[in-house]
């Protein structure tokens, strides 16, 4: 029973990992980018949401209302004011440009937060719990993994039953051509990095109130979202969720063999379905 | 007919300079201090892992964001390979580069399945594995580490002095040998369709160049090396333990943030690099955070609007190289 | 001819170093159907991209309906009223058929055309609306690149190269519909290597070689000579 518990908690875990994923899926879909500053983006959100709280006394979910297009604002001026200016056939400009991103928000976190650990108080919900068939679920993480499916789902609606989605497709197909139909594509991928930054902010909160954290988390989150996409395959945000859903649930089941042991299964697993499935589990697009 | 050479003024100047700086600099345990040698040797490491880091990332287009595995397991075999096997410190670093090689073959053919920043992030997490695994050995310290034994420590010199002197040696002997392996292998054939994949990789593989070959060569002498300057550092540092070993910020951000500015892809850009990132730490040094802050700025904005870095600039304004890479024509007069 | 809708002065148009155009000066009146031949290499294409903006130019060496539009981006350009079918089609292959219409009309600009008039026009495209647009035949991708560039309502159409790759039943089909299309004065540019279709729908010609114009006329007073020694650059 116990390793059916750790496998369930597992499947729960992944719907975070999922939400780390999502955005950075969607953005390497719509222009080939990988923004290795995503989990310091997800820990900035967590940040955001702390301050949104203290200053409003509000709860974390109330804090979202603010943080989401706190972040959508940061994700469009941050990809026209600096990450356009990396797209091309050069692979080195976007990840060296992120990389320093990435130091820079760390550090702008250190300098304003500390390095102590924080964490987001969501009251009740982090303490309830449901039975079903035995096993004991908290209220938290399942929220979280419909809230997971909820986003994934929104995104895939947004990507194909859109002319927002159109958008994204069209540009991601064929640049040029899509300007001809009047799409300016600086604005497009403004508009698609906005997208993934708001998700970012929901991951950021639902991380910020289920485990402490502190600005160095960051780069471990990016490795989880990463692993998640890879797992699931690429251009494919439901197999992104399954990606998410298998790192979690080894996690889960290498903590249960030790404790010190979770995040190297975890990490196990990647390393196997790299070796096996290169292209992960269903994918949709080649790297 | 036309003269075709390699060297230039410059570069003749740049040699006998060059001569007469490393002979200035290896008797510096005559006419240094303690610390100004600990400098040299740290300025000297950090030039041998950039060096390395811009042969694969500027040449191979191998961007890693993991090379910090070599740098910590390297410094590990060091510690395991005096401690358990007996072996004197510099043959275990030796060997520990040997060992290092070993591991990257098996790693890289799971490595080179992901392409451009996805590969980065998956060395990302090949350098993990290595930090948790490391912290599961008991014997090596487990997660807080372990200190060098002075037994141990005594065989680079019984005393004090001679130690310093010799570990300065060590560290200024790794940064010319490294520097002089680069530019040799640079300007050798290999070299070349080195160059010529960084140029255009389906252009080159046309030319029968076989990529994925010459990548991996150059991940593996590349780890191995930077596996010798990890058991170098830590030979210094004697202390080791997971965090400090497999270090980001210490052994991978700072090195591609010199590289970067210096300018990536030249043999002369991490030199430049290194120097700046030298000079800034004395500057900012009372500042903590600000430091990196600072660095992560002006990597992006050397990214964005000078590319090429700072020797680049140079480069370009003067139309100048120190190590003969590149071929010129002289036309007949 | 009255004020031109198109005026191009002094086109130059550069590849990084390397030029394409140089010094073109070119007229189209409203509702002309203008036919553009040349080799392989001329500039056609060239031309097509600078007159949509997808090469950057002077503002003044493209005037169009008296606004110069050189220095404006695609986007801006199509917003003005300009649609270019591209050499080779290049639908998108992530957007069904369907969809490949409805983004050609993302522009917004009211007029004649809309999804159900575009069907009419082409039916077998109705049929096959859901389908990956990838998944159509040479000649049904062509309607649909059509389709896209009519959805945006444009007032100047530029066809580059319409009949690449097609059989010459299919060619005939298309050229065929083509009347009906710019029957609305609607102006147009057509870029042909098949010198015979292009004469048969335009009413004037103009021959690039080079880079230049080599030649330019009234597709009834041009002979078959002329063309020739325009085209390939025999001195006559």
């Amino acid at each position: 029973m116990d390793w059916v518990n750790a496998v369930v908690q597992g499947v729960l875990l992944g719907g975070l990992y999922a939400l780390f994923a999502a955005g950075l899926s969607l953005i390497f879909g719509v222009m080939r980018l990988v923004n290795i500053a995503h989990g310091d983006l997800i820990v900035l959100a967590a940040y955001l949401g702390l301050s949104t709280t203290v200053l409003l006394g509000v709860h974390p979910f109330v804090a979202l209302l603010v943080v989401m297009p706190l972040m959508a604002g940061i994700g469009y001026a941050l990809q026209r004011g600096i990450l356009n200016q990396t797209l091309g056939p050069d692979i080195l400009p976007p990840l060296l440009v992120t990389f320093g991103l990435s130091v820079i928000i760390q550090n702008a976190l250190l300098e304003t937060y500390t390095a102590d650990p924080r964490k987001l108080s969501g009251g009740a919900i982090e303490t309830a719990s449901v039975n079903m068939g035995g096993i004991t679920m908290g209220v938290l993480p399942l929220l979280t993994f419909g809230i997971a499916v909820a986003v994934i789902w929104g995104l895939q609606f947004i990507f194909y039953r859109t002319a927002l989605g159109r958008g994204f497709r069209a540009v991601s197909d064929n640049q040029d051509i899509a300007q001809l139909m009047g799409l300016n594509k600086a604005h497009v991928f403004g508009v698609a990095m906005a997208l993934a930054l708001a998700v970012v902010a929901i991951a950021g909160i639902l991380l910020g109130m289920r485990t402490s954290f502190d600005p160095a988390i960051g780069g471990g989150r990016l490795i989880f979202g990463f692993e998640a996409v890879i797992i699931g395959g690429l251009g494919n945000l439901w197999g992104t969720l399954a990606g998410g859903v298998i790192l979690g649930v080894a996690q889960t089941v290498g903590a249960r063999i030790d404790p010190g042991f979770q995040l190297l299964a975890g990490h196990i697993a990647f390393l196997v379905v790299l070796a096996v499935r290169p292209n992960g589990l269903f994918p949709r697009v080649e790297h | 007919m036309s003269r075709v050479t390699r060297t230039t003024r410059a570069s003749r100047i740049a040699t006998l300079g060059g001569i007469v700086l490393l002979v200035v600099l290896a008797a510096a345990p005559y006419w240094a201090g303690r610390a100004d040698m600990r400098l040299m040797s740290e300025i000297y490491l950090y030039l041998s892992l950039a060096t390395l880091w811009n042969l694969m990332a500027g040449y191979a287009g191998l961007v890693s964001v993991g090379q910090q595995a070599y740098v910590g397991f390297g410094g590990y075999m060091l510690f395991a390979l005096t401690v358990f096997g007996g072996l004197n410190p510099i043959v275990a670093i030796m060997l520990g580069g040997v060992l290092a090689a070993l591991i990257s073959i098996p790693i890289a053919t799971l490595v080179f399945r992901l392409k451009g920043a996805y590969f980065a992030i998956g060395t990302w997490v090949i350098a993990e594995v290595f930090r948790l695994c490391f912290a599961q050995v008991q014997a090596l310290g487990g997660g807080s580490g372990s200190s060098l034994p002075v037994a141990i420590v005594k065989e680079i010199g019984v005393k004090k002095a001679v130690r310093e002197a010799n570990s300065y040696w060590l560290a200024l002997g790794a940064a010319v040998i490294i520097l002089a392996a680069v530019y040799v292998f640079l300007r050798s054939h290999r070299g070349l369709a080195l160059t010529a994949i960084r140029d255009s990789e389906t252009a080159a593989s046309g030319l029968g160049i076989d990529i994925w070959r010459t990548k991996l060569e150059v991940y593996v002498v590349t780890s191995a090396f930077t596996a010798i300057v990890g058991g170098l550092i830590f030979l210094q540092k004697l202390r080791i333990s997971p965090d400090a070993a497999f270090s980001v910020n210490d052994w991978t951000a700072f090195v591609i943030f010199i590289v970067v500015i210096g300018g990536i892809g030249t043999l002369e850009g991490p030199i430049v690099g290194t120097l700046l990132f030298f000079a800034l730490r004395e500057l900012l040094a009372d500042f903590g955070t600000i430091y990196l802050l600072v660095l992560g700025f002006v990597a992006i904005i050397v990214m964005l609007k000078a590319p090429k870095g700072v020797w680049g600039l140079i480069r370009a304004r003067y139309d100048l190289e120190l190590f003969p890479l590149s071929y010129r024509v002289h036309p007949k007069d | 001819m009255s004020e031109p809708v198109l005026k191009l002065t002094n086109l130059d148009a550069f590849y990084g170093d390397f030029q394409a155009l140089y010094g073109l000066d070119l007229g189209v009146g409203a509702g002309e159907v203008v036919a553009i031949i040349g080799a392989n290499g001329a500039g056609k294409t060239t031309l097509m991209r600078s007159i949509s903006g997808l090469l950057a130019n002077r503002a003044d060496a493209i005037v169009y309906k008296g606004q110069s539009i050189g220095t404006l981006r695609a986007d801006q350009v199509a917003a003005c009223g300009i649609a270019l079918v591209p050499e080779g089609r290049q639908l998108f292959p992530s957007l069904s058929v369907e969809e490949n219409l409805l983004i050609g009309g993302k522009v917004g600009r009211q007029g004649a055309w809309s999804l159900n008039r575009v069907y009419d026009l082409f039916p077998i495209l109705k049929d096959r609306r859901a389908q990956a647009s990838t998944s159509l035949s040479g000649g049904q991708q062509q309607m649909v690149a059509i389709g896209r560039a009519l959805m945006a309502n444009p007032d100047l159409i530029l066809f580059d190269e319409i009949s690449l790759g097609l059989a010459p039943v299919v060619i005939r089909q298309i050229y065929d519909a083509l009347p009906g299309i710019v029957s609305d004065g609607m102006t147009a540019m057509i870029v042909e290597q098949d010198i015979t279709k292009a004469l048969s729908v335009s009413s004037r010609v103009f021959c690039l070689m080079e880079g230049r114009i080599a030649l330019e006329g009234r597709t009834g007073d041009v002979t078959h000579d002329q063309i020739t020694a325009a085209y390939f650059g025999v001195d006559s």
